[in-house]
């Protein structure tokens, strides 16, 4: 099961949307749940008139049995103190499912960085230990980063180390919950800014597709994704001609 | 991020949840933080009262054909103006809602320029409801608001319509809102809504929020 973060800049959920365009998922279903703001319309990765009137929603499950494949897309914020509540239904659905694998994809603020993560690539991972033990060697393989630990205490007492991902909405609960639950999680986050964050969706899902191999890679892997029709008009509408 | 004026503000973040609120989160809840949330909870429920629970003793779903609801000031506005009579329609429910925008009363007298929610039941076919929402449901209200009201209706053979109102200035289209000749009308419609659409439908990117959505 793959799914997105509601995180800084959005990049998990871009980065979904690019998966489910480019791969042509199907919708199988969607979430009825009281933790999301609500927020409808037309089908956002149409591709012809005929397939544009479909409705969709704040919370929708795409597949590709060939792939053995699920994602959830995420599209709305959640209600004040509801996060909670939808981790644990999550959680109890990737279990009754039998779901092998959940992948979360993420973003963390780019300005919390400290000095030595400045430097190098801005995507890590994270894995629960259930599944370090499947593909912790394939990390190395790819010569991945993990996400680095902080000082609980910093100036203190720098020994205590615990993890912490400022601006990445519940994929540190989420994380957390799946480790003590023995479930299979792996968290693939970028750190990033607010602003125009397409080039971090489009990082962000290669970065997946390393692993994964979603699609083949070719030497300009990102020319392959196709942008979905609703990233039109991201930035605003066309211009008054009056102001010229 | 600094502002205009040189003073530093915390940009909203779009992750939809601020990280003091996650480290309140953190800390063990003691009994008063579950009572006050408890008690804020209650502040916040919705009660739907509807005339006929007098009438008759029977608790079940009552049979609707159509439910019309007029969400936002605009929209009932237009069936105050254009289909309410005291002739051919009468009151039925009403909703008593709180919250940090507005106020609902349980009276059926109310001006225009009050907020509140009220039912009514054309008398010539009582399965045809309409319902006029001019107060605004809060976000974590919305799904209670849904639940309680439909709950409340029997849902086979139902069509309901929702008229609402949006700003031109969030419409998003690739010429200029300016040029574009306003009022306009679009709509959504759900796969099992066969009859025909007066109007063009929405068109991606634009989507609709809060209660309409709901």
């Amino acid at each position: 099961l793959l799914q997105p973060a509601v995180s800084v800049g959005n990049v998990g959920q871009l980065a979904i949307d690019l998966v489910i365009s480019t791969l042509k998922m199907t919708k199988v279903g969607y979430f009825y749940t009281d933790c999301l703001v609500p927020m409808v319309g037309n089908n956002p990765y149409a591709t012809t008139k005929e397939n544009s009137v479909e409705l969709s929603i704040n919370a929708e499950v795409y597949s590709l049995p060939s792939k053995k494949l699920v994602v959830l897309q995420i599209r709305s914020p959640f209600i004040k103190n509801k996060y909670r509540p939808f981790c644990q239904a999550l959680l109890s659905w990737v279990k009754s499912s039998r779901c092998a694998r959940l992948i979360l994809l993420s973003s963390s603020h780019a300005y919390q960085r400290d000095d030595e993560q400045l430097l190098g690539t801005p995507l890590r991972y994270l894995l629960t230990p259930d599944l370090e033990k499947a593909v912790g060697g394939l990390m190395q393989e790819l010569n991945w980063k993990e996400m680095e630990k902080v000082a609980a205490y910093p100036g203190i007492n720098d020994t205590e180390k615990v993890l912490h991902i400022p601006g990445g909405g519940i994929t540190k609960l989420l994380f957390t919950e799946s480790c003590s639950n023995g479930v299979q999680m792996a968290v693939l986050l970028k750190f990033c800014s607010e602003g125009d964050n397409i080039p971090d969706a489009f990082a962000l899902v290669n970065y997946l597709n390393e692993w994964l191999k979603l699609i083949k890679s070719k030497v300009n892997t990102s020319a392959q994704w196709k942008i979905p029709t609703s990233w039109r008009l991201l930035f605003g509408n066309g211009l008054p001609p009056a102001l010229f | 991020m600094a502002t205009f004026f040189g003073e530093v503000v915390v940009a909203p973040s779009r992750a939809g949840v601020d990280d003091e609120e996650w480290a309140e989160e953190g800390r063990e809840e003691t009994p008063e933080d579950r009572e006050i949330r408890r008690e804020l909870e209650k502040k916040r429920e919705i009660d739907v009262l509807w005339s006929w629970k007098s009438e008759s003793s029977a608790d079940g779903p009552f049979p609707c054909s159509k439910f019309i609801v007029a969400i936002g000031r605009n929209a009932a506005a237009f069936l105050s103006s254009f289909i309410l009579d005291s002739v051919c329609w009468e009151v039925v429910g009403v909703v008593k809602l709180w919250n940090e925008w507005c106020r609902t009363s349980d009276t059926t007298n109310v001006l225009p320029t009050d907020s509140f929610c009220l039912f009514y039941r054309l008398i010539s076919d009582p399965t045809v409801v309409l319902c006029q929402c001019s107060c605004y449901v809060a976000e974590d209200q919305q799904f209670q608001w849904l639940e309680k009201v439909f709950g409340c209706m029997q849902k086979e053979g139902l069509q309901v319509i929702i008229l609402s109102t949006c700003p031109v200035a969030d419409y998003k289209t690739q010429e200029s809102t300016l040029t574009l000749p306003s009022p306009f009308l679009k709509a959504l419609k759900t796969k099992e809504f066969k009859d025909q659409v007066c109007c063009p439908l929405l068109e991606q990117p634009n989507i609709v929020q809060d209660l309409p959505a709901a």
